[in-house]
C-alpha cells in the first residue's frame, strides 16, 4: 500500500470523527433557559400506576396552560433506569424532567453537568425543605448548604411482608409474629421451613446487582444502627458490632437454607414457595388479590420499639436536565406537580408515599379508606436512603460483591468479607470515587 | 508454480504474472483502454469502481469500529468520565493509571480468570465436536437436513429464551437435578463457584456448535472424494481416514473455528449476565466484558472500563496469534 492510499484510509478513519464532532448536539444557554418558558417533556416509570398519575397531572396542566404544553413519556428501556438516563444525559436527549431518578446514581449526573440546581428557581430551596422537613437535607449537596439538584419525591419504605396462611401453617400467630429482633426472626425462619410451612423462609434476590443489598442487608441495618448510613463522613460505617450482626442474620438464613441461594425463576410470594419478602408499599397493589399478607417492621438486634425503627426509603426523586430549554416551565410544573394536591392523587393512584411530612395528617381520608397503607405512612417518617456520594454505584457494588462472598456463599466469614469491603470503598470515598 | 492472476510490481498490475523488465513500458491492461497511471490512479487504486462500491462498508466500519476503538484506546490513557454536551470538564493524562486499577481490581483478575476457564472448556469442544458432527453430517445419507437443522436451531434461537430453559433444567430443582437424584451437586449448578462457568462454557459451545458445523460441512465439499476412495482400496478404517484425510484437508477452516471461537469467547456477557445473575456466585461467572459494562456503563468509569477492553483486544489478538501458529501448515 502506498503513501497516498493509507492517506485515503485515514481519511476514511477520521471522517466519522468529523461528522461525529459536527453533530454533536450544541450546549444549552443557561441564562436563557433559566427563564425562558415553553413546551417540555417529561419522563416517567414503565408501571401502569405511575403513567396514571403522570397523564392526570400533564393532562391538568395543559388544559390551564396549553402554550406550555407538558409531553409525557417513559423513562426509556434499558437494563435499569440509570443507565437509560446516564446515556440520555450524555447524549444531551433527557426529558426536561426525570420522574424517577434514582438518589445512588444522581451525583454522578451532577458531576457530568447533567443537572440543574433546583434552588437557582426563585422558591426552590423552599418549596423543597417545606414539603420534605429533615429529610430533605440527606438529598442534597453538603448535607442541605449547598444545592438541590433533585427534589425528594416518594418513598417505599421497606418492611417485612408475610404470607398470614403461610405463617398460621407454622404455628407462628400472624397478628403478632413477635418476629422482631434477630433472634426471633431466625427462630420463626426455622419454623417456617422446619414445619414444611413453605420451602424458604424469604427469598430475596441473591444476585450481584448493586443495589440487591438495599432490600435485604441495608434496611436491617438502618434499623439496627437507628439510620446510620452505609458511609458517613468520609468513612463506611458497616465494619462494626452492628454491621457484623446484620450480616450474621443473613449468613444463619442462607446457610441453614431458610433464604435459598438461587434466584427464583417464577415469583415466589405468589406461587406460596417463601414466606416473607422485604418490600414497599407497591407490593400491596401487587399482591392484594393474591395472597392473605401482613406488615411487620424489619428486625433489629436489640428490640428496637417498631415506633423507633428506621428502614431504607427506596426513595425515586425529580431532576431536571441541564439540556432543558424551557427550564422556567419545567420548574412551574414540578412545583405544581408536587404539591399537596398532586401529591395525594399520587398516594391515590399509586400507593406510594409522598416524601413529605406529616402524611397521615395530610391525607387523613385516604387513610381511613385504605388502612393497609397507614403502616407505611407511619414509617415514611422514619426513612433513611443511600448516602449521598460520587461514585455511589461502584461502592455498592463493591459491598454486594463481598456480602455475596460471605454472607450469601459463606467462601469467608462474615467478618472478613465487611472489613475486606470497608477496605475497599473507603479509598473510594476519600477519592470521590473516581 | 501456481501462477496467480494478478502479479503487484512496484504498484503496476501486471496481468499476466510475468515480471515486467527493468525500464520497460508497461503495456496495455486486458480489457482495458489504457488507463494513465496518475496521482488518481495511485490513489484510488487499479478498480475505483470496487473501491466505490466498498466505501459504505468502509464508513460503516469506520464509525462502529475503528472509532470507537480508537477512541477507547485514547481515554484508557486518561482520567475520563463522560460528560453532558457543553461540560467544560478536564480529563487529565493519567499514563498507566487505568490500567493499574483495572490489574489491582481483584475482580477484573477475577473475570480474565473465568474466561480463562471458559476458553480452555469451550475451544477445544467446539472445534472437535463440530469437526466431529460436520464429518458424520456429511456421511449421513437419509435425514441429513433434519439432523443439520437440529444443530442448527439452538444457534439461531434467542440467547435469552435458551437461558430460560437452561435455568429451569439446572436449578436445584430442575430435571438435571432430579435425575441426578443423590449425585446432584451442592450448591446446585449455576450457584455453585467450581461449576457455574463450565455450565456456561457447555451452553454456549452447544448453542454455537450449529454455526461451526455449517463452516466445516462447507470445507467437506472441497476434500475430494477420491482420497477417501483410495485410502479405503488401501484398506484404510474409519478413523485413520478421519485423521489422516479429514483433519488436513480441515485445516484451515480448523483454524477459523479456533480463531471465531476464542472471539466469541472472549466476548462473552449475555449467558454470565443472564443465566447466572449478573455474575455470581461471588463472581464465579464474571467475565471481562460483563466487568466493562458494570465499570464502564454502570459505574460510570469508561476510563477504566477502556483500560480492561484494550487488555482483553490485546489478549484474543495474542491467542488468536498463537492459533494460527499452532495450526500452521508445516
Amino acid at each position: 500500500m502506498n503513501l497516498t492510499r493509507r492517506a485515503l484510509g485515514a481519511s476514511a478513519l477520521t471522517l466519522p470523527l468529523a461528522l461525529a464532532t459536527g453533530c454533536s448536539r450544541s450546549p444549552v444557554d443557561a441564562d436563557r433557559a433559566a427563564t425562558s418558558r415553553g413546551p417540555i417533556r417529561i419522563w416517567v416509570s414503565n408501571n401502569e400506576q405511575e403513567l396514571a398519575w403522570g397523564r392526570a397531572v400533564t393532562e391538568a396542566w395543559n388544559a390551564e396552560r396549553p402554550d406550555e404544553h407538558v409531553t409525557l413519556q417513559e423513562v426509556p428501556a434499558g437494563a435499569s433506569s440509570e443507565e437509560a438516563i446516564s446515556a440520555a444525559i450524555v447524549a444531551g436527549t433527557t426529558a426536561d424532567l426525570v420522574f424517577n431518578a434514582s438518589p445512588a446514581a444522581l451525583p454522578d449526573w451532577v458531576r457530568a453537568g447533567g443537572l440543574v440546581d433546583l434552588t437557582t428557581f426563585e422558591g426552590g430551596r423552599e418549596h423543597i425543605e417545606r414539603r420534605s422537613g429533615p429529610l430533605a437535607s440527606g438529598y442534597a449537596e453538603d448535607d442541605g448548604a449547598g444545592g438541590y439538584y433533585q427534589l425528594p419525591w416518594k418513598s417505599n419504605p421497606v418492611m417485612v411482608m408475610f404470607n398470614r396462611e403461610i405463617f398460621a401453617a407454622a404455628g407462628i400467630d400472624p397478628d403478632s409474629p413477635g418476629m422482631d429482633t434477630f433472634e426471633t426472626f431466625l427462630e420463626g425462619s426455622r419454623q417456617i421451613v422446619g414445619t414444611g410451612a413453605s420451602a424458604s423462609a424469604l427469598w430475596p434476590a441473591p444476585t450481584s446487582d448493586f443495589y440487591q443489598s438495599w432490600f435485604d442487608f441495608y434496611p436491617m441495618y438502618l434499623a439496627q444502627t437507628r439510620g446510620r448510613l452505609l458511609v458517613e463522613d468520609g468513612a463506611s460505617t458497616f465494619d462494626s458490632p452492628d454491621g457484623l450482626a446484620v450480616a450474621q442474620l443473613w449468613r444463619a438464613l442462607y446457610a441453614e437454607g431458610l433464604a435459598p441461594q438461587e434466584e427464583s425463576t417464577d415469583d415466589a410470594m405468589t406461587m406460596g414457595t417463601t414466606a416473607m419478602q422485604l418490600a414497599g408499599p407497591w407490593a400491596i397493589a401487587t399482591y392484594e388479590d393474591q395472597i392473605d399478607y401482613g406488615f411487620m417492621p424489619v428486625p433489629s438486634a436489640d428490640d428496637i420499639s417498631p415506633e423507633e425503627t428506621i428502614t431504607f426509603a427506596d426513595s425515586k426523586n425529580v431532576a431536571m436536565s441541564s439540556s432543558s430549554e424551557n427550564r422556567l416551565t419545567a420548574w412551574e410544573f414540578l412545583s405544581f406537580a408536587t404539591s399537596e394536591d398532586r401529591d395525594g392523587e399520587l398516594l391515590e393512584l399509586s400507593g406510594q408515599m409522598p416524601l413529605r411530612t406529616d402524611l397521615l395528617d395530610t391525607y387523613p381520608d385516604y387513610f381511613a379508606e385504605h388502612p393497609d397503607y397507614v403502616d407505611f405512612a407511619d414509617q415514611a417518617d422514619r426513612v433513611a436512603d443511600v448516602p449521598y456520594l460520587s461514585g455511589s454505584i461502584e461502592i455498592w457494588q463493591r459491598f454486594r460483591d463481598e456480602f455475596s462472598a460471605s454472607a450469601i456463599f459463606g467462601k469467608k466469614n462474615v467478618s472478613e468479607g465487611l472489613h475486606d469491603a470497608a477496605e475497599q470503598i473507603d479509598p473510594l470515598v476519600q477519592k470521590g470515587a473516581r | 508454480m501456481t501462477t496467480p492472476n494478478t502479479t503487484r510490481t512496484a504498484g503496476v498490475t501486471n496481468p499476466t504474472g510475468a515480471a515486467r523488465p527493468e525500464g520497460a513500458e508497461p503495456g496495455p491492461r486486458t480489457g482495458g483502454s489504457g488507463a494513465s497511471h496518475g496521482p488518481l490512479r495511485r490513489l484510488l487504486g487499479a478498480q475505483p469502481l470496487g473501491l466505490g462500491l466498498s466505501l459504505p462498508y468502509i464508513l460503516f466500519l469506520a464509525t462502529v469500529m475503528a472509532y470507537p476503538l480508537g477512541y477507547a484506546v485514547y481515554i484508557s490513557f486518561f482520567d475520563y468520565v463522560f460528560t453532558a454536551p457543553g461540560m467544560d470538564m478536564d480529563h487529565p493524562f493519567v499514563g498507566l493509571e487505568n490500567y493499574r486499577i483495572a490489574l489491582t481490581d481483584p475482580r477484573v483478575l477475577q473475570s480474565f480468570g473465568n474466561i480463562a476457564v471458559f476458553l480452555v472448556i469451550n475451544v477445544p469442544l467446539t472445534v472437535i465436536l463440530s469437526m466431529v458432527f460436520a464429518s458424520a453430517l456429511n456421511s449421513v445419507t437419509r435425514w441429513a437436513a433434519a439432523f443439520r437443522v437440529a444443530f442448527y436451531v439452538p444457534y439461531v434461537t434467542a440467547s435469552v429464551s435458551l437461558i430460560g430453559v437452561w435455568m429451569l433444567l439446572f436449578s436445584q430443582d430442575g430435571l438435571v437435578n432430579t435425575i441426578l437424584g443423590p449425585l446432584a451437586p451442592e450448591p446446585s449448578w449455576l450457584v455453585n463457584d467450581a461449576l457455574a462457568m463450565p455450565s456456561i462454557a457447555l451452553f454456549v459451545t452447544w448453542k454455537q456448535l450449529g454455526f461451526y458445523i455449517l463452516l466445516f460441512l462447507a470445507a467437506l465439499q472441497n476434500v475430494p472424494g477420491e482420497l477417501y476412495e483410495s485410502a479405503s482400496t488401501d484398506g484404510a478404517g474409519i478413523l485413520q481416514r478421519f485423521r489422516h484425510i479429514t483433519v488436513p484437508g480441515l485445516r484451515a477452516t480448523t483454524m477459523l473455528v479456533l480463531i471465531l471461537s476464542i472471539i466469541t469467547g472472549a466476548n462473552l456477557f449475555t449467558e454470565p449476565y443472564l443465566l447466572t445473575s449478573g455474575g455470581g456466585p461471588d463472581g464465579a461467572s464474571t467475565s471481562p466484558v460483563l466487568m466493562i459494562y458494570q465499570k464502564g456503563i454502570q459505574q460510570g468509569n469508561p476510563d477504566v472500563a477502556s483500560a480492561i477492553g484494550v487488555m482483553l483486544v490485546i489478549l484474543v489478538g495474542v491467542l488468536s496469534l498463537a492459533s494460527t501458529r499452532l495450526t500452521k501448515e508445516r
